[in-house]
């Protein structure tokens, strides 16, 4: 009995129980990290084609038998009533079947890319080497064996599906693909570049044109100015269309005739591939090329396919920028609103309710934060400054519609109440000793505030400002009423005056998720991806923070406080 | 020691007259007060902290160039008093103040005073070493750049003849960059003094300089304060008697809020007129 006493009032089970949650934290952390990387990271990886037989039973006669080509995905065990339920007539009194998640790709050909297989009735599987798979623009992918390779028409090179060891026309296929890829990149620079600056620039002089008409300013020079500018970018475009013209005449040059499933032989154009590969006959070593290419694709293109395939970063670039431009605003705003609320307000009643309104403004739900961006600053304050400054777009709004600026605004209003809240709290941990030294040497309040109590309060306003990116790196709600669009390929930061475009919309990798894992035309394809998103928008989120707090780590060594 | 020039202080805003440096004090012995000549003039002050009467109709006359030493028991007043010569009970909510302090004759409480002025000339050091948290160099300019003085060369001079001022330049010269948090408590005193001298004020209120230190930083505390009386006139709160009497030149006795004493240092501990400084200084009690 004294020992039982004697272990409880000694604090073990309390030990006991602080290392266990603790212990629980940690599990749930880097499990969910392994999770999201595991499902995430591994979709990139060019998996093996399998060539299999499937004799599915059907309700009388003879199995359907058909020929597979594809990926092998997932498998999992289903009762044999869904089976049945599903139209397949299993024998045999097993209770689970275990299916397969196959895919087959070709969605030009059959319609979708992935199919359930039973287990049991797949056989026959093999991995012939000269099965190739494409990664195309559009379609998805594609498996099959290449057959002919055709330049303007003319067969160029042939080779027998049947025999793996036959790679004329898989040799004379990827230089072909490697030219469509580089006159791809071409036609998109020339497309984004050259012509998208013509595109705005003629933009531009519509809006010059309205603006003028609009002041009652459109003399005959005026618009005769316009005209002729117009005429030089026409001629400009002119060009540019011939050149683009060209690269097109250019990138159709080459076709590939392919074998698919079942015999099935189909003409696909060259400059439909993205990416051509022979998995089966890779070693590990061009397989981790491969893979390297297919996830820096992903973090560094557009995406394709109603997002389902190619890469996320205009919505890395969207989050990153909107959360910088969140937190330049919010931090000098929290900062001022901290210091008045602790050194000049005289402390009392109302100074106590400003306290707590703030500390409750930090519990409102996000999306009402959505809902009143979209309220004031956009359909108020946005219109309103539509009607001052850019009048001659509309009816076509230009800050009066969601956008970077408004959601970066409301994601500072949403996160202010945390930067006051830290900075008010270092401001009250300064010693009063060391405002009087300065105060004593001839300093007004000011510039007290100004050269010692602020620099003495800074890590307190990065701790601030970390909960702040932190919170806005992950809130989607509010963003999807004041700016996120599901697709923005444009990004808010390029080579046109004025540079940055406060009132673009943009993509958000919060957003994305959301959008690939809910509202995607192709769950299965989108599966993969919306691990990988949620993984590198942990990521992002940890990086952001991680630099603010060396930030602050650095601030606090400078800045250490005295023991007073 | 440099010699004292005011030719590189250029925002002084003061509207004050300098007082005449060329009046060297010597030993004061036989002395008293009033014939010397006066820096601070305290007259029928009453200091209120809210209800609470904390100082009662002080009457004093501060030396120019000497060291004036202010002793009594805790709580009786003496740094209310301290505070009240470069109004830093301003900072106090609910202080009030009657009656009047001149300093140079011109009445520091007036409606035209500009606080951070006078705060300049009239430096204060504070019980406890508060350097601020940056370099040992940029604490001793914080003064000057206060000031709006951001010439290199200015600085550095006014940095290296100020820390030779506190006797600290010797200690640190090699590290003038690095932060005054790493020096030892002594240390940071003296640095805490040598910001106060930079900025070329004509008082220095000591607020118990030492009470925070060992009994070697003291003493070069000490000797510090002997050897800035030159130049400066001083005040110095203190709880030590034997501090008072090794440093001041006159000292005041005060006891519940009461200026009970002032006269020559010799004066009061060798022969004090009232009953109670005696009591006070032979340790009867306080």
């Amino acid at each position: 009995m004294t020992a039982l006493k004697k272990f409880f009032a000694g604090g073990t089970p309390w030990i006991w129980i602080n290392a266990g949650a603790v212990a629980i934290s940690i599990i749930m952390t880097v499990g969910l990290l392994l999770l999201l990387a595991y499902n995430g990271l591994g979709h990139f990886w060019p998996k093996d084609l399998m060539l299999a037989q499937y004799s599915q039973p059907v309700e009388s006669g003879e199995p359907l038998v058909r020929e597979i080509i594809g990926e092998r995905v997932g498998n999992e065990k289903v009762t044999a009533e869904r089976i049945i339920s599903s139209g397949i007539p299993v024998t045999g009194d097993r209770l689970m079947y275990e299916r397969e998640l196959v895919k087959i790709g070709n969605r030009d050909l059959n319609g979708s890319d992935f199919t359930w297989l039973l287990t049991d009735y797949l056989d026959n599987i093999r991995f012939p080497e000269n099965l190739t798979a494409f990664e195309r623009w559009e379609w998805g992918n594609f498996y099959g064996y290449v057959r002919e390779v055709r330049e303007v028409g003319a067969t160029v090179a042939v080779s027998d599906p049947a025999n793996s060891a036959d790679t004329a026309a898989w040799d004379a296929l990827t230089e072909r693909v490697a030219r469509a890829v580089a006159i791809h990149d071409e036609i998109a620079e020339l497309e984004k570049g050259a012509i998208g600056e013509v595109n705005y620039a003629l933009e531009r002089l519509r809006l010059r044109q309205r603006g003028l008409e609009l002041r009652d300013a459109d003399t005959p020079e005026a618009l005769a100015t316009i005209e002729s500018e117009r005429a030089e970018w026409d001629s400009r475009y002119a060009v540019l269309q011939e050149q683009l013209q060209e690269l097109y005449a250019q990138i159709e040059r080459d076709t590939v005739v392919m074998i698919a499933m079942n015999g099935q032989e189909t003409e696909i154009e060259v400059s439909e591939i993205v990416r051509a590969y022979q998995p089966n006959g890779m070693h590990v070593g061009s397989k981790l090329i491969v893979y390297a290419q297919k996830l820096w694709e992903f973090l560094s293109d557009d995406p394709r396919e109603a997002n389902t395939e190619g890469g996320i970063f205009p919505a890395i670039f969207g989050t990153v920028i909107m959360v910088l431009l969140m937190s330049v605003l919010v931090t000098p705003f929290g900062v001022i609103a901290a210091v008045y609320l602790r050194e000049y307000a005289r402390q009392g009643v109302i100074t106590r309710i400003i306290r707590i309104a703030v500390n409750n403004l930090a519990g409102v739900p996000s999306i009402v934060y959505g809902v009143f961006g979209l309220g004031f600053f956009i359909y108020f304050i946005g219109a309103e400054v539509d009607q001052a400054f850019y009048a001659e777009a509309l009816p076509a709004p230009t800050f009066g519609t969601p956008g970077m600026l408004w959601a970066a605004l409301t994601l500072a209003l949403l996160t202010v109440p945390v930067v006051i809240v830290s900075t008010e709290e270092g401001l009250s941990r300064i010693p009063r000793s060391l405002r009087e030294g300065s105060l004593a040497l001839g300093a007004t309040k000011f510039e007290t505030i100004w050269r010692v109590v602020l620099p003495m309060a800074s890590p307190a306003i990065m701790t601030g400002m970390i909960l702040a990116v932190a919170r806005a790196a992950g809130e989607v709600a509010p963003l999807m009423l004041v700016g996120v669009v599901k697709l923005a390929p444009a990004l808010p930061l390029d080579g046109n005056y004025p540079y940055f475009h406060l009132d673009q919309k943009f993509m958000h990798l919060g957003f994305h998720i959301y959008d690939v894992g809910f509202q995607s035309p192709n769950v299965e394809a989108a599966r993969p991806l919306v691990f990988a998103t949620a993984f590198l928008l942990v990521m992002i989120t940890a990086v952001l923070n991680q630099v603010a707090v060396s930030i602050r780590n650095r601030l606090r060594e400078k800045y250490k406080s005295l023991d007073m | 020691m440099t010699e004292s020039n005011t030719e590189y202080a250029p925002a002084n805003r003061s509207k004050f007259k300098k007082i005449d440096m060329s009046k060297v004090g010597g030993s004061d012995h036989g002395q008293s007060a009033e014939d010397l000549p006066s820096c601070l003039q305290v007259s029928n002050l009453n200091l209120y902290y809210g209800a609470a009467h904390s100082l009662t109709d002080v009457n004093l006359s501060i030396p120019s160039q000497r060291v004036t030493a202010f002793i009594g028991p805790s709580g009786c007043g003496k740094s209310s008093l301290l505070r009240c010569f470069n109004r830093m009970n301003d900072l106090v909510e609910n202080c009030s103040i009657k009656g009047s302090i001149t300093l140079d004759g011109e009445d520091i409480y007036h409606r035209s005073v500009d606080v951070a002025d006078l705060r300049r000339r009239v430096g204060m050091v504070f019980q406890k070493p508060n350097p601020f948290p940056k370099s040992i160099y940029e604490n001793v300019a914080y003064g000057l750049r206060i000031q709006g003085v951001n010439k290199k060369r200015v600085l550095d001079e006014s940095v290296e003849k100020s820390l030779k001022a506190a006797a600290l330049w010797e200690e640190v010269k090699d590290r003038l960059h690095e932060s005054a948090l790493g020096l030892s408590g002594g240390q940071q005193q003296r640095l805490v003094i040598a910001r106060t001298v930079a900025v070329e004020p004509e008082v220095l209120l000591l607020d118990e300089p030492a009470s925070a230190l060992d009994p070697i930083s003291t003493l070069k505390i000490e000797e510090l304060i002997n050897e800035l009386k030159d130049r400066y006139t001083i005040i110095i709160v203190t709880h030590n008697m034997q501090q008072a009497a090794r440093v001041s030149d006159f000292t005041a006795f005060m006891y519940m809020g009461k200026l009970i004493e002032f006269d020559t240092a010799d004066n009061i501990f060798t022969n004090p007129a009232q009953k109670q400084t005696e009591d006070y200084i032979t340790g009867r009690y306080g």
